[in-house]
């Protein structure tokens, strides 16, 4: 198929028409309108299903009843519109049900700002809502990559049985690129669905959709079922690339848009004699710990780059297991940086260290 | 012959009296000398041949104990 | 002898977890009662919400989802929109349906989601142990109105009837209560009328049932029904607020 010319949030929504979505429910919010609005045409004309919710959380308990009956399901919102999200996604996981939840990330916190942001890596990776729980998170950085993560997802959800998080920024959502949406991802064998509620006349037994479990030893039980299913998402799921890794002398470890503007510092660090390589994290849940297993000898520190406060921080500093010196470059409010601070922050390392 | 016979599933009852109550012939009890397996006073049927099978008694009662036969 | 009474299909085995002689266990019944008598039982879903009736998903005999609180009728959509063909309804008390949850439920209504919704009003919140509700009484105590509801301070109750009366995508609207057995007939009526609407796909169907809750009122569960006539039913009129299929011919 020949590629086309097309805006980050317009090809989330043809990705996830191409990945098999069978219902979508949402709410407008900056800055991605456009996938509810391309959606709304295309689903309808599909004969598949489109609901403009009253509210995120409505949209979010939507996805769950939905999931819950057995449909391939999606939302997106951007960061105030996830945090709303944040009870409807614990239930689902907590029920073990699979959707595919899309976030374009803004300024925070609270109604902040609608340029591109970072700031919602706690968010995704940390909970977000109660009880222990995790997403499975990808973070692209082309549209490209967005749309062959989108176009998997909602087998990933379905297989694993677990809400995923598509996890872009404003800027990936509104800049255009030149994608091609026939590109073979992996395809992978879905189980029957035998726990939906589609009546008891169409399958055996009574199913019960429920994340309660009131009997303490039920409830442990039920934990420890679900870090069983984490861990094989670890064994299996983790995703990252190394860049220009064979002798840096300063790693940067960087997903999403800041990654892309990382390649462009790590240019022109080259063109001036100083290597650098990259860490480039693509699933942030499971988060590619082994990665800076391979981190070769001779290297001079760690510079952490993200549009935030520094949360993904965090799992660099666990991560590298204080082998390293960790630097930490960061902006914020929607502020995206040029290539050249990230120059000027790998010049300047020891004034970006991490006490 | 009476019209109508109740049987009660005993160890459902919870002793709310709502059947006691509404027994247009009054002849429905509570027995406060027995309880069941939950520890609640059991209802009983204090004259069965007065019972006119209207199955009131089984229509409130919330927990489904009462079974309600009539003549055909 | 042949039987006249005994207990329905539509509900399980399970002992019900309710308090003795609350009304939950009738109204229980009598949703059971309508899907067994409408064939409806292997196409029904039902949602549970939270209060008292969490567990209900162990009592209905049919596939249950269980909501965070407020969200049932969301929820209830989402499986809707997928399952068109299938019977759906939640089960709601006052505090799920009309506090945390009223955005939700009136946007369902508005939208004429072809859903059932059964609606427990008992002017108090019973499983949390006795707080006020959107439709407790002006005077009547709770354990967050301890010196009895204050109009000032915090309004009047809710009247979700005659509110959701106004929304045109309801197809079907009665407030019913269940405090005898000439009611409690009435209100089984107003379920299997609002069920049959459902498969009809006339939109939006709500029962409102007037209900007790005689540990946290503080009365015997007979008197608990008697309070609701004095007490309620001057706030809650009974009857029909809606009836899109009365000019059927």
């Amino acid at each position: 198929m020949a590629k086309v010319l097309m805006k980050g949030n317009e090809a989330i929504a043809v990705a996830a028409l191409k990945g098999g979505i069978d219902a979508f429910f949402g709410y407008p919010i900056t800055p991605q309108n456009e996938i509810p609005e391309y959606l709304s045409k295309h689903l309808l004309a599909a004969g598949k299903v489109f609901v403009q919710a009253e509210s995120e959380v409505a949209a979010i308990n939507m996805v769950y009843g939905a999931a819950g009956a057995g449909a391939r399901v999606m939302t997106s919102s951007s960061s105030p519109g996830i945090a709303l999200k944040q009870e409807g996604i614990s239930y689902i996981a907590g029920a073990e049900l699979p959707c595919v939840i899309v976030s374009v990330m803004r300024g925070g916190p609270g109604l902040g700002g609608i340029q591109p942001s970072q700031a919602d890596y706690y968010q995704a990776t940390r909970g977000g809502g109660n009880g222990d729980y995790q997403l499975i998170v990808y973070a692209p950085e082309t549209i490209q990559e967005t749309i062959d993560i989108m176009k998997e997802s909602f087998d990933i959800a379905d297989y694993y049985r677990n809400p995923v998080l598509v996890l872009v920024d404003g800027l990936i959502g509104q800049m255009m690129e030149t994608v091609d949406f026939d590109k073979p991802v992996k395809k992978r064998f879905i189980p029957a669905k035998d726990y939906i509620t589609t009546g008891t006349a169409n399958h055996p037994g009574r199913n019960i959709v429920n994340s309660l479990f009131l009997d303490p030893v039920e409830l442990e039980q039920h934990n420890f079922q679900l870090q069983r299913k984490y861990q094989q998402i670890k064994n299996n799921e983790t995703k990252y690339e190394m860049i220009n890794m064979e002798n840096p002398k300063y790693v940067i470890v960087a997903y999403g848009t800041m990654s892309r503007i990382c390649r462009s510092a790590i240019e022109t660090l080259k063109e001036e004699g100083i290597e650098v390589g990259m860490i480039r994290p693509i699933s942030l849940w499971p988060y590619p710990k082994a990665a800076f297993n391979e981190i070769p000898e001779g290297v001079k520190g760690i510079l952490c780059a993200e549009m935030s406060m520094g949360q993904m921080l965090d799992d660099v500093m666990i991560s590298d297991k204080g082998r390293h010196e960790i630097g930490f470059f960061g902006r914020v409010g929607g502020m995206v940086p040029e290539p050249e601070e990230i120059v000027d922050a790998i010049k300047n390392f020891k004034d970006k260290v991490v006490k | 012959m009476p019209k109508g016979k109740v049987y009660f599933e005993v160890d459902l009852c919870k002793g709310c009296s709502l059947c006691v109550s509404f027994c247009p012939q009054h002849i429905l009890y509570q027995d406060k000398t027995e309880i069941n397996k939950s520890g609640y006073n059991i209802i009983k049927v204090s004259e069965p041949e007065k019972c006119i099978g209207c199955a009131f008694c089984a229509m409130m009662c919330p927990d489904s104990v009462i079974k309600v036969e009539v003549d055909k | 002898m042949e039987v006249k009474y005994q207990k329905t299909k539509g509900l399980t085995d399970k002992k019900l977890s309710y308090c003795p002689g609350c009304t939950h266990g009738i109204v229980h019944k009598l949703v059971g009662e309508t899907l067994e008598e409408l064939g409806m039982i292997g196409d029904a879903i039902g949602v549970a919400s939270v209060g008292c009736s969490v567990f209900s998903y162990e009592f209905f005999n049919c596939d249950m989802q269980q909501a965070p609180h407020g969200r049932a009728c969301a929820e209830a959509t989402g499986i809707k929109r997928v399952l068109p063909n299938n019977i759906v309804f939640t089960y709601q008390g006052d505090g799920d349906l009309a506090s945390i949850g009223i955005a939700e439920t009136i946007h369902a209504a508005n939208r004429g989601e072809n859903i059932t919704v059964i609606f427990i009003n008992n002017a108090i919140y019973g499983m949390t142990g006795g707080q006020m509700a959107p439709t407790t009484l002006i005077g009547q105590k709770t354990t967050t109105s301890q010196d009895g509801r204050n109009r000032a301070l915090t309004g009047g109750p809710i009247k979700i009837s005659e509110i959701f009366s106004q929304i045109e995508g309801v197809a079907y609207l009665e407030r019913v209560s269940v405090t005898n057995p000439k009611q409690l007939i009435k209100a089984k009526k107003a379920i299997k009328k609002a069920f049959t609407y459902q498969k009809e796909k006339r939109g939006f169907t709500l029962v409102e049932v007037l209900s007790t809750c005689p540990v946290n009122w503080g009365m015997t569960p007979v008197d608990a029904l008697k309070w609701v006539e004095t007490n309620m039913v001057p706030v809650f009129p009974l009857g029909v607020f809606k009836d899109a299929g009365e000019f059927d011919v």
